[in-house]
């Protein structure tokens, strides 16, 4: 019998456990996930940075200096195995008077004592050859060369899709309402779509870490939201900076960041806003906090393009545990849990090293770990298009049409690629989104939005109408006009 | 019957007066408020017999688009603009449509008709796809 | 279709090219025009069109009033579009449809050289000019700082409008609409029509957008009501849009704390504004007017990249489809006479700019040396005012001014001859008692 697992939660970090699972023999991995895709929690709203890992106090927060300085160097061999768009482009913490120069000192010691390779401060002369469009204001900055940008949802796809070619099982639309434990054993978990039995849970349900937790009596912790706001602009959108902008950090935040997304759009967010107990999906934007976001942003660079010209604002939770460090712990009572929660920054960063965790402490419950012999490390990611060069572009058309055919023609995304992410399990229009930047650009859909939902209805059989921005709930149109067919 | 007065907004030019009309039995006793001739004629017919051009949609059954967009070849009585929609609606063309062609005639005995403006071509069998 | 001879060895290369007098980009109704024009003045004309149909927007335009000025009749528009497509096609005029213009580059200093994407592979195709009619697309709901949640339901109202009058899918019941153009006008009696209600028109201006027709025969006919002066702060629902908060606005369109209300909805149709699809010109050099969002152009509707010519609402958003047509025609006429050598550039340009009043002019430059129609906007709608000019004995006496409307004005080749450096295009009050 197969020891089976079951993953409470598939963002980032649940992604990764059951990627790092499903190389070994004798597990049954199962991946429950609320949502109608992968990574649409904090995993997606999210700044996108591989940490260098300096920020992390060890004697305060151990776990997040180990893991986050663990993680990103992980990250190189593991994006390029499961082929994610990264760029090593390094960052800038900027510095604007003395104090904040003392902090970079305190940032240099604590990175040195992480074993952060390559950090040094660096003066104005070096900060305006690194980065021309940094504040001319800023008197010094610590430069991380090993910091890093990484697709987020790219990055939890690629997990997922990885951990699903070697036998992992996505459950998506799934979600968890309680871990079942018995005579001190966890058991399964109930679900809303009946119970799934199992000899282990791992609960990596972010924001809803606590209340999971505590269903199976582990409730030594409470998860709060902090929510952080964006401004996404237009790829064309000029000034972009090349690396990693960050201000002199606060002890509740690294700041507001300006940096450019793996796929290059400059971005420039988060704010920090504590919410409520209640508040675990309040993901809404506000006036004041983008306002707030914008503030901070114009003091790190040169002549932001104007705010009018940002294509899409949001907002995401980070899952702030009020002890502040990662926790991720297995317990004697009841066995077979596996806490896998406040996973706040740098979570994303950490994530791989999560999972080593992870089955580090399934294998203290005395489980043999042997790598299966067909795993498969690589994943091949989907084809991006309009990364090619004209030559390739004309191989593909030439063997399938349908890459002639422009779909979003913001993004330049072809109907080929559209199909293809469908083929590989997407059911909603975010799912495409995520997958191929369809409606990522500067109409943001309008254009775009009609021709990808005849085209996931095309392809998956089901009615037009029927066509779902994200999941249950949430269709594009509430009917027809006619009833013509 | 009682002299009622009516305000209309005229749409014959950009200055859209308000013009205020007079009618008693049908018949307009008065028109005040409009700044040229254009407007008296316009005010009278929309406090006496509106008429509205209705665009809408008909159902397609095996076309490339599932609808096509018709219109009222001349402008109908306001009133029957719903009951007209409604009308109109209970139709189902099938594909092909050529631009132009009779959906209704005679809409609600008005002797209006309604054509198709819009060209629906046959979906090629191929399969469910 | 020629292919290039390209060694077998250098197969990778051998991207296929073509060539022309022209190459039309986009066909709309101004670039179908254009390319009729061409093909009537015997030019080799190639139309580039990145959809599998022509007539861009028209098709889903479903209501009347289009081509009045250039047929007298009214047509709606998927009637205006297969008039200008049977033109096209009667005319021989090469179409080649779900083809996508990558990149454009100006090459020999005259023209263009562009990259296409079809199914047929990439193509390189050259012509010593190029028509450029690529149209515009709509704000969205974040450009015009909308905050909030970021639900299904919110989509602009050519979305709405391609869902409902191409697709037959009611995009939403219970409606709120952002800007109060046409557009929003045209989307909001669809909706009512369709059984939909729409529960305000939102404008955040003191004014209504669109035209006084389509206020009283979109609104008024339907009992929706226009919020003047309104504007939508914030979406709330996380799955589908479940109301709205609307707030009243001061002179500097800001809201006015304590006037916020919340309308219940399902959908929010945002209307506020179209935006020139001048990105690949920009990309290409073309200088760009930042009132306009289009490229800066001359007389003869050239970009300021020689040979490149732009017409439509790339060039300047229109609201009648007759003025597109118009530019598309006056750039065919251009396009020849540039390949026949007859095009006289004069040694400097003179400027038309905007005043009082004026949001923007169209065309940029002028040399005087010929009669030349000129396309403005009033900043604010005035009443009984003229376009006039301080430099040339010219005035135009408008009853009605409205943002809404293009204010088109011809002026003479002998009066603008007579112009030094720049004639300014001003809207004022019109003198009492004066005759005009």
């Amino acid at each position: 019998m197969p020891f089976r697992v079951a993953i409470i939660g598939a963002g980032v970090v649940g992604s990764a456990v059951a990627r790092e699972l499903s190389k070994y023999e004798g597990f049954e991995v199962h991946v429950l996930e609320k949502e109608a895709d992968v990574g649409w929690g904090a995993s997606k709203a999210n700044t996108g940075i591989l940490h260098a890992g300096y920020d992390d106090d060890p004697s305060k927060f151990p776990m997040r200096a180990r893991l986050c300085r663990a993680g990103n160097e992980l990250w190189r061999g593991l994006a390029d195995e499961l082929e994610v768009p990264v760029r090593w482009c390094g960052s800038l913490v900027l510095a604007f008077d003395e104090n904040e120069r003392r902090v970079l000192a305190e940032l240099l010691s604590r990175g040195r004592s992480n074993g952060v390779p390559g950090l040094r401060v660096v003066g104005t002369d070096l900060v305006q050859k690194l980065e021309s469009n940094a504040s001319k204001e800023a008197v010094e900055a610590l430069w991380a060369p090993t910091s890093g940008i990484i697709s987020p949802y790219e990055a939890t796809v690629a997990l997922i899709e990885n951990a699903t070619e070697n036998g992992a099982k996505l459950h998506l639309e799934t979600l968890a309402r309680r871990i079942v434990v018995k005579d001190r054993r966890v058991v399964g978990v109930e679900t809303d779509r009946g119970f799934l039995e199992a000899d282990a849970v791992v609960n990596a349900s972010g924001i809803f870490g606590d209340l999971l937790s505590g269903t199976a009596g582990i409730s030594g912790f409470r998860i709060r939201p902090r929510r952080g706001e964006y401004f996404v602009f237009d790829r064309d959108a000029e000034p972009k900076v090349g690396m990693t902008l960050f201000p002199a950090p606060r002890p509740e935040t690294k700041g507001v960041v300006v940096t450019q997304t793996a796929d290059g759009n400059l971005l420039v967010g988060p704010n920090a806003k504590d919410l409520g107990e209640k508040e675990r999906e309040s993901t809404e934007t506000t006036k004041g906090g983008l306002e707030e976001v914008w503030r901070e942003a114009s003091r790190l660079v040169v002549g932001l393009p104007p705010r009018s010209a940002a294509i899409r604002t949001f907002a995401g939770l980070r899952p702030e545990p009020d002890r502040g460090d990662f926790i991720i712990e297995a317990y004697e009572d009841p066995s077979g849990l596996v806490n896998c929660v406040g996973t706040r920054s740098p979570g994303l960063t950490s994530a791989p090293a999560i999972a080593m965790e992870v089955a580090k402490l399934l294998a203290k419950g005395g489980f043999r770990f042997a790598i299966k012999g067909k795993w498969k490390s690589r994943r091949k990611a989907m084809t991006r298009f309009r990364d090619l060069p004209s030559s390739e572009r004309d191989g593909l058309i030439s063997k399938d049409p349908s890459y002639g055919r422009i779909v979003c023609t913001c993004e330049t995304v072809t109907e080929a690629e559209i199909k293809e992410a469908i083929r590989r399990g997407a059911r909603t229009l975010d799912s495409i989104k995520f997958r191929t930047r369809a409606g990522m650009g500067r109409c943001q859909g309008s254009f775009c939005l009609a021709k990808m939902m005849v085209l996931l209805s095309r392809e998956t059989g089901t009615r037009i109408e029927d066509v779902s921005v994200k999941g249950k709930g949430s269709n594009v149109v509430l009917g027809r006009v006619r009833d013509g067919t | 019957m009682a002299e009622r007065k009516e305000r209309v907004t005229c749409i014959v030019c950009p200055v859209g007066c308000k013009i205020e009309v007079s009618v008693k039995d049908g018949e307009v006793l008065s028109v005040e408020g409009n700044a040229c001739v254009r407007g008296v004629e316009y005010a009278k017919e929309e406090c006496t017999s509106p008429k509205r051009v209705l665009t809408t949609l008909v159902s397609v059954r095996g076309g490339v688009l599932p609808v096509t967009s018709v219109k009222t070849t001349k402008p109908i009585p306001k009133e029957l603009v719903s009951r007209a929609q409604w009308e109109i609606s209970k139709v189902t063309l099938e594909a092909p449509v050529p631009i132009g062609k009779l959906v209704l005639g005679n809409l609600l005995g008005t002797g209006v008709d309604v054509v198709a403006t819009r060209s629906v071509e046959a979906r090629k069998a191929v399969g469910h796809r | 279709m020629r292919r290039s001879s390209a060694k077998p060895s250098l197969w990778v290369l051998a991207v296929r090219e073509r060539e022309a007098d022209v190459i039309v980009v986009g066909g709309g109704p101004a670039g179908l025009a254009a390319a009729s024009s061409c093909k009537e003045a015997g030019l080799e004309v190639l139309l580039v069109e990145r959809e599998g149909s022509l007539g861009g927007i028209l098709p889903q335009c479903i209501h009347t009033g289009f081509g009045i000025l250039e047929t007298k009749e009214d047509y709606t528009g998927p009637e205006f579009a297969e008039m200008l497509e049977k033109r096209a096609r009667d005319l021989g005029v090469e179409i080649l449809l779900d083809s996508y213009v990558s990149r454009l580059s100006q090459v020999g200093g005259c023209g263009a050289s562009i990259e296409v994407l079809s199914p047929r592979g990439v193509e390189t195709m050259r012509a010593s000019t190029l028509i450029f009619s690529t149209g515009c697309r709509e704000r969205n709901a974040f450009e015009i700082g909308i905050t909030g949640d970021r639900p299904a339901g919110v989509m602009t109202a050519g979305t709405a409008q391609a869902l409902m009058d191409l697709y037959g899918l009611l995009p939403g019941r219970e409606v709120v609409v952002v800007g109060s153009g046409d557009v929003g006008l045209i989307m909001s009696r669809r909706f009512a029509l369709e059984g939909a209600k729409v529960k305000a028109v939102v404008e955040i201006t003191r004014y209504p957008g669109g035209l006084t027709r389509n206020v009283v025969q979109c609104l008024e006919d339907f009992g929706i009501p226009m919020l003047l002066s309104h504007a939508v702060l914030e979406v709330r629902g996380r799955k589908r849009v479940e109301s709205v908060v609307v707030s009243e606005v001061d002179e500097k369109q800001g809201p006015v704390p304590g006037t916020e209300s919340e309308i219940e909805c399902d959908t929010l149709v945002v209307a506020a504004g179209l935006v020139p699809e001048a990105g690949l010109l920009e990309k290409a050099g073309a200088k760009i007017d930042p009132l306009t969002g289009g490229p800066f152009v001359n007389e003869f509707l050239e970009t300021s990249l020689r040979g490149v010519f732009a017409c439509g609402n790339v060039l300047v958003v229109n609201d009648l489809v007759d003025h597109a047509v118009e530019q598309g025609r006056l750039c065919a006429m251009s396009a020849k006479s540039l390949i026949e050598g007859t095009m006289r550039r004069p040694s400097a340009w003179k400027r038309a700019v905007p005043g009082e009043n004026v949001r923007f002019v169209v065309p940029h430059l002028f040399s005087g040396d010929r009669d030349t129609v000129f396309y403005s906007r009033v900043r604010s709608p005035m009443r009984d005012c003229s376009l006039s000019f301080n430099e040339i004995d010219k005035e135009v006496r408008i009853r009605a001014a409205m943002p809404a409307e293009m204010v088109r004005v011809r002026i003479e080749g002998s009066l603008l001859s007579g112009v030094g450096e720049a004639l300014t295009f001003e809207v004022r009050g019109w003198p009492k008692g004066k005759r005009g």
